[in-house]
């Protein structure tokens, strides 16, 4: 579902290894991309989770003036309301990153229930599901995004639904697929044999089956989730209460940081957004390549080069 | 129309057709769209084909410029960075494409405001100053406020079709025939140029081609950035001050260019592989 970073050659040569667990963490250790972007979100995720007990200022203490300086009490200088920049960020990042695991938790919730059922019970169900899933797959969904945001009016709670219910379709499918060749699987036949109802064979059976690929896609859509958010924030649809670093971005922009000189207002939130998204997408492609079969089969074509829709898709450009 | 009369009210809700039941309403916007009638804006009572038409065309070149920068040098670099696997050149290519590929589309804009401020203009169209400019003159003012809006779609669309490139051709180089190729003491750019090229090519067209139709989705974060009056500044106008004729209006052609893209995707890869060949 995204970029592949890795040629197709190396992947196969992985040596056999015992557990689903060896191989996600074999992977990581091969790869550089991999251990960078696990560094990369730890790094930001700790300092969004600690941000009450470690950022250096209040959130809403003016500490200087108006787009005051960088210097050694604040690194990156004040916003337009002499708030600290740093203070900011960790504090914005935590939105941020709430929003963008909230809205993935929601996705992942619809996508994977669609892509089990869809997968597993095939014939018109899946005829049915995949039809809908086609429907929302030509909605161009930053347009549809900022209309239902513009309707309901901005909420963090909104923002999150509105982002989780248009990123599905992805997940749906790749699940789906998976699903497809698990039910085949002789394993399954055999628990369907020995009397074992739907419930327990897509519980017990396929779903851990899928689970490892459900997390990479999880980690994927953390970053358009994120991205998202940083533009329904620029478009002045985000949460006034609260500041996510799209917010932050917003309001730089909004209350001229660029036309007072003041780039430290404008470049670190943007920077840090640019980081997230790039960490989810190095740790979830590796992911994807080590637990995805039909990324290892080097002549299905298109397939493996298929993008995960962070720009291109939705006309969020 | 916070302090309208009671009269004002119900002449512009008749006027609209907003008096009758949803589903008349919608009957009634069918039976229009089938005769290529959009409805009325609701904000400047302008036919929405009208208003859609002149943001398409304040779009499209933009959009074009970009998205052709993209694919030239997206593609170029690609193609190299595969050719030149393992060296620094594949490194700074593929972390620069990546970097590029995470940047939010507006802060990446905001960022090349910042840097060339002076240089080039900033915002909108055309400079309303310039008094009976020549068509000369027109053009150089109109392509020197689109530089930079192009240039960021252009640069965050280069990020992804580098890295698409870079996939397909490794992908190719890695198979058999390429290898066949080499053996027979062929020079690396015949091998690139005759072999690997054209068969790498396939994904790519057929990538570009579908992320094509959500760029004519519209470049609302840049547009907005820049203060462009093209179809994604339309949508976001017309989200904010409700106007919904405009607004379905804008959806359909958006779905519809989505759709036509996906088409031409498929055609396209049936040209291109024989193997398909229908």
């Amino acid at each position: 579902m995204s970029v592949v970073l890795q040629e197709p050659g190396l992947v196969e040569e992985v040596a056999p290894v015992r557990s689903r667990r060896g191989l996600v963490w074999q992977t990581i250790r091969r790869r550089p991309s991999a251990a960078l972007g696990v560094a990369i979100l730890v790094v930001v995720g700790l300092a969004a989770l600690l941000a009450p007990w470690v950022a250096p200022y209040g959130l809403h203490d003016q500490v200087g003036p108006v787009f005051g300086h960088p210097s050694r009490a604040h690194p990156l200088g004040l916003d337009d309301g002499g708030i600290d920049m740093v203070t900011l960020l960790m504090w914005g990042a935590r939105i941020s990153l709430v929003v963008g695991f909230a809205a993935t938790a929601v996705s992942m919730l619809i996508g994977g229930t669609v892509g089990l059922l869809s997968g597993y019970f095939g014939g018109a169900t899946d005829t049915i599901l995949m039809r809908i899933t086609d429907y929302f797959l030509v909605i161009p969904d930053v347009p549809l995004m900022i209309v239902v945001a513009a309707i309901w009016g901005p909420s963090l709670f909104h923002i999150v639904i509105v982002i989780g219910i248009l990123l599905w379709t992805g997940t749906a499918r790749v699940i789906r697929a998976q699903v497809k060749s698990v039910r085949e699987r002789v394993y399954v036949k055999r628990a369907r044999a020995l009397g074992a109802g739907h419930a327990r064979i897509v519980l017990r059976h396929v779903l851990p089956q899928v689970a490892p690929l459900l997390i990479a896609n999880t980690v994927l859509t953390v970053a358009v989730a994120v991205f998202d958010e940083t533009a329904l924030s620029f478009l002045g649809l985000g949460d006034p209460s609260r500041i996510s670093l799209g917010k932050v971005i917003e309001n730089a922009f909004q209350r001229a940081a660029i036309s007072s000189g003041a780039w430290w207002a404008i470049v670190p939130p943007g920077a840090l957004v640019a980081l997230v998204i790039l960490g989810c997408s190095l740790v979830g492609q590796a992911l994807e390549d080590a637990l995805n079969p039909r990324l290892r089969v080097a002549h299905l074509g298109a397939r493996t080069f298929r993008l995960r829709p962070l720009v291109g898709r939705g006309g969020a450009l | 129309m916070p302090h309208a009369t009671p009269e004002t009210r119900l002449a512009l809700r008749r006027q609209f057709g907003l008096d009758k039941s949803k589903l008349a309403q919608y009957g009634i916007y069918l039976r229009q769209l089938a005769h290529g009638n959009l409805g009325v804006s609701f904000a400047n009572s302008q036919p929405v084909w009208s208003n859609l038409r002149s943001a398409t065309l304040n779009t499209l070149p933009m959009v074009a410029l970009g998205t052709i920068f993209a694919i030239v040098f997206g593609t170029l670099t690609g193609v190299v960075a595969a050719w030149r696997r393992g060296t620094v050149v594949e490194g700074a290519t593929v972390s620069s494409a990546l970097a590029f590929y995470s940047m939010p589309t507006h802060w990446l804009g905001l960022m090349l405001v910042i840097l060339f401020t002076g240089v080039l203009p900033t915002g909108g169209m055309s400079n309303d100053f310039l008094l009976n400019p020549t068509w000369w003159e027109h053009l150089k003012d109109v392509l020197s406020h689109m530089a930079l809006p192009s240039l960021t779609l252009g640069l965050v669309l280069y990020g992804e079709y580098t890295l698409i490139a870079r996939s397909a051709m490794l992908e190719t180089l890695g198979e058999d025939y390429v290898l066949t190729a080499r053996a027979k003491g062929l020079k690396p750019w015949a091998i690139v140029r005759r072999h690997a090229l054209p068969n790498a090519l396939l994904p790519i067209v057929t990538l570009v081609a579908l992320s094509l139709g959500y760029i004519v989705a519209g470049a609302i974060l840049i547009e907005t950035v820049f203060s462009w009056p093209g179809v994604g500044r339309a949508v976001y106008d017309a989200v904010l001050q409700r106007d919904y004729p405009m607004l379905q209006g804008a959806f359909l052609l958006l779905t519809i260019s989505v759709v036509v893209c996906n088409l031409v995707a498929d055609l396209l890869y049936f040209k291109l592989d024989p193997r398909i060949s229908a």
